[in-house]
């Protein structure tokens, strides 16, 4: 689909658009929501889908904890069980780590390198809805009674027909597909936007860490997640059309899908974790009040991470024998992959170091994410050694660790995040004491979980399994885990409710003034909440941490002096007439086809054609409505409607200088 | 031109978004292709009881497909330069002529398939025949939507709105049409010319 939607930009006659086609006029409500354009409400809808995934996997996390509470647990089947885990680990990485650092891209990276917009606005829209359309189709297996039950890797031949013969397999490389194109899309958009609208004077070494963070990240999902095209469609077609790709009975390799899996696979672990790196990156500093230190070794211990992760992914495979020179160099390289990780680390310890620091809950849960994530990454250390990982392969050693590293590096970073700019995106802060509580449930809950897991793993526990006997010694530190998984869920209770208890207060109140952490990066140039075109002007850059330069210098003593209040240097918001992008159906109705069209490989393949037929219709309406909306509510000029055969134009204009555009003349 | 007006930004790339859209579109590609070239040549071997690739493939038709596809390329940057030069008449003669070229690859692949599975190479025959019909199938539909997008300029050139103004769209049309022959190069080598197993 991409390839069109990015490519058939031709013939649109603007001049005189069509019934059908003309573009949404908005109208209020939820109307705004589903045809909107805009990077913020696209942010704002990523993440509340992810935080709703977030709820379902929490949800199944408790099950597999109740489950093995204790021996013999008969809370769930082995069936059930086995779809439960899995769905837990697929929830969790695709629909709730992955867009919810999506949401945090959407929001941030445009107003951080000082644009009005995404690239390309409508393509934003689509990549959400591609990506809500796939994860409600994987849920929708629950509905059917056969939610997919080969672990979140799904190794083959379990994943054949013979071993899983339900459709929930079928759910899985389906919704994954839908979901991978979701995230394909939005990595060019972002990598087009960073590259191609940065404020005049933002070079590259002047963005924030964050916005580097996330652009080394959607350069890995652009080159990992066709590899993952790649497996889902053999295993797919093993599945549904009879092809042999993991069929060994008929000599095919199960092998190659761990390969082109983990090929995926690894980068993906750094999809998950570096937006987390990035949004401590900009905490710490922050509420530090210090600038980050070896910003430059940051930003290239980002890109190394990005390249190096490329080279370990076999080090998920030490067991499956591949060889001992295969061994040892994936050995080595997973080794060196700490160095890069510890640089970070100890940046922002450093930056830290002699730092005047604020401990709000913005704050403790960027420190949670460095002490936390310091020990999955030794933990991470000690799989590379082979001899020692043989033992704990598919142990919950394992699971421990990877708990460790997304739920203690990249979900706390999250909730760093959320308490950071949550009066940049709606105009109010969280509690702080409820937000304390939260830090601290949430963090004595997780190592209660995931910290008897160490011990369990190396004690001989098989991860995956169902339940277990008494008398291996496995029973009080599940207890234990099964205690610190609610506490878990108390602590994301505490979060739920600052959000309620929080909004409430704030009604009636008029918005946090602007800049309320006295804060560093473009986007506290714009009042809170950020006002629809984001920018009244462009900012001339001239330093990293442009905002927080503009308010504070150094006297003759070098003694750092306040030189502008935020006030004096924030933007007041109040641009009229500001060309932006106009409102479009087509994103959602294009990835309403997708689902059509899996449940057609599925159960009868003429459902795909009302399917493929709504996705093409999509498309060529994509292409021949008019650029913009002549009486929309940001009335704009035709400054290029002579030349609009290119359809993409009304989208791109939102990057338009930014100087606010005078009411321009009528369209002709 | 309106991607003039908005894509020039201090430190931009200099490349319009469309254009740099479509070069990190086909970066992803790249990888696309990778996973499905290492799929085949993990299952070369594996032929099982079927028709081995030595003994089935018929090296001088797919050369002179592949002289088609290639060719279709040529015609392809005759019909940029055309529009660029501001004549219509040549670039839709040169646009009709890439998709012609482009379809007769298609037919040829067409006759191929159907050719194989007479003699004995079905989809589901082995590993190898799946990761074949796989591979190849992976570039036809890349092909046939690169048609697809031809149409589309030529339908948008009679409607009067392919100009010399917006040459870039054919231009970038262009790219995805280069990448999907220059694919096919490394295709064949792997498939074709490398010397397959026979029984």
């Amino acid at each position: 689909m991409s390839e069109q939607t990015a490519e058939l930009t031709v013939g649109g006659d603007a001049a005189q658009p069509l019934g059908v086609y003309s573009r949404p006029k908005g109208g209020g409500g939820w109307r705004d929501w589903i045809t909107t354009v805009d990077h913020k409400k696209i942010g704002i809808l990523y993440g509340g889908a992810a935080l709703l995934f977030f709820f379902v996997g929490g949800f199944e996390a408790l099950l597999i904890r109740l489950q093995l509470a204790t021996p013999n647990g008969t809370v769930v089947g082995a069936d059930l069980y086995n779809q439960i885990y899995t769905m837990h680990g697929v929830t969790m990485v695709f629909l709730v780590i992955m867009p919810m650092a999506a949401a945090f891209a959407n929001y941030l990276l445009p107003l951080q390198i000082g644009a009005r917009d995404v690239a390309f606005p409508r393509l934003n829209a689509l990549s959400f809805w591609v990506f809500l359309a796939g994860g409600l189709f994987l849920n929708c297996a629950w509905l059917f009674g056969d939610a997919p039950d080969g672990g979140w890797f799904a190794y083959s031949p379990n994943t054949g027909v013979s071993f899983s013969p339900g459709h929930g397999m079928d759910f899985y490389a389906i919704g994954l597909q839908i979901a991978g194109i979701g995230s394909l899309i939005s990595a060019m958009n972002l990598i087009v936007t960073v590259l191609n609208m940065r404020a005049p004077g933002m070079t590259l070494f002047k963005m924030p860490v964050f916005s580097w963070m996330i652009l080394v990240v959607q350069f890995l999902l652009l080159f990992a997640v066709p590899v993952i095209t790649v497996a889902l469609f053999l295993l797919l077609f093993d599945r549904n059309f009879g092809s042999n790709f993991f069929n060994p009975e008929m000599g095919g390799d199960p092998l190659l899908w761990q390969h082109l899996f983990w090929i995926f696979g690894h980068p993906e672990v750094y999809i998950l974790i570096l937006p987390s790196f990035g949004i401590v990156s900009e905490v710490i500093p922050t509420f530090a009040r210090k600038p980050i230190f070896g910003y430059e070794f940051m930003v290239f211990s980002g890109i190394a991470i990005g390249f190096m992760g490329w080279g370990v992914w076999a080090h998920h495979m030490f067991v499956s024998g591949i060889g001992p020179i295969s061994v040892g160099a994936f050995t080595l390289s997973t080794m060196f992959i700490a160095v890069p990780t510890g640089v970070k680390i100890l940046n922002w310890l450093a930056t830290m170091w002699g730092g005047k620091i604020r401990l709000n809950a913005a704050m403790l849960f960027a420190t949670g994410v460095v002490s936390m994530f310091t020990i999955g990454g030794l933990s991470g250390v000690t799989h590379s050694l082979s001899p020692a990982d043989t033992q704990q392969t598919d142990t919950y050693y394992i699971v421990a660790h990877f708990h460790y590293v997304i739920f203690g590096g990249a979900l706390l970073g999250f909730f760093a995040g959320f308490y950071f700019w949550w009066p940049k995106v709606f105009g109010h802060k969280l509690g702080e004491t409820l937000g304390k509580w939260n830090f601290w449930t949430m963090i004595v809950g997780f190592n209660v979980t995931f910290g008897p897991m160490h011990i369990l793993g190396l004690n001989g526990m098989s991860r995956r399994i169902d339940t277990y006997s008494p008398g291996f010694g496995f029973e009080l530190w599940n207890m234990v885990a099964t205690i610190g998984v609610f506490i878990i869920a108390l602590g994301v209770l505490f979060f739920v409710l600052n959000v309620i208890l929080s909004a409430r207060r704030a009604r009636g109140l008029p918005p946090e003034p602007p800049d309320p952490w006295d804060a560093r990066s473009l986007e506290w140039f714009t009042p809170n909440p950020t006002p629809v075109h984001n920018f009244d002007e462009d900012i001339e850059v001239s330093s990293l941490d442009e905002f927080w330069h503009r308010k504070w210098t150094t006297d003759e003593n070098g003694k750092v002096v306040r030189k502008a209040t935020a006030a004096e240097v924030c933007q007041a918001g109040d641009a009229e007439n500001v060309h932006l992008p106009s409102p479009s159906y087509w994103p959602i109705v294009m990835s309403a086809g997708m689902p059509l069209i899996g449940f057609g490989l599925m159960y009868n393949l003429w459902l795909c054609v009302p399917g493929a037929a709504l996705v093409l219709m999509a498309i060529y309406a994509w292409v021949f409505e008019p650029p913009d909306d002549p009486d929309g509510p940001f009335g704009h000029g035709h400054d290029d409607h002579d030349d609009h055969g290119d359809a993409e134009a009304g989208d791109e204009s939102a990057s338009d200088e930014g100087a606010p555009q005078e009411e321009a003349a009528s369209v002709e | 031109m309106s991607s003039d007006a908005h894509a020039v930004h201090d430190g931009g790339t200099g490349l319009s978004n469309n254009k740099l859209l479509m070069w990190v579109f086909l970066g992803s590609e790249c990888l696309l292709f990778g996973g499905l070239i290492s799929a085949y040549l993990i299952n070369r071997n594996r032929f099982g009881d079927g028709p081995a690739p030595g003994d089935i493939f018929d090296i001088p038709f797919t050369s002179v497909s592949s002289f088609v596809l290639l060719m279709s390329s040529l015609t392809m940057v005759l019909s940029l330069s055309a529009l660029q030069r501001g004549d219509i008449r040549n670039n839709r003669i040169w646009l009709w002529t890439t998709a012609l070229l482009g379809a007769l690859f298609i037919g040829g692949q067409v006759y191929e398939f159907t050719t194989f599975l007479r003699e004995g190479l079905g989809y589901t025959t082995s590993p190898f025949s799946s990761a074949f019909f796989t591979l190849t199938g992976f570039h036809g539909v890349h092909v046939s939507l690169g048609i697809v997008m031809l149409m589309s300029l030529l339908i948008s050139s009679y409607r009067g709105t392919l100009r010399k103004e917006n040459s870039e769209t054919v231009e970038i049309v262009g790219l995805y049409w280069h990448f999907v022959d220059v694919v096919w190069i490394f295709i064949f080598t792997v498939i074709y010319l490398v010397p397959s197993p026979t029984t």
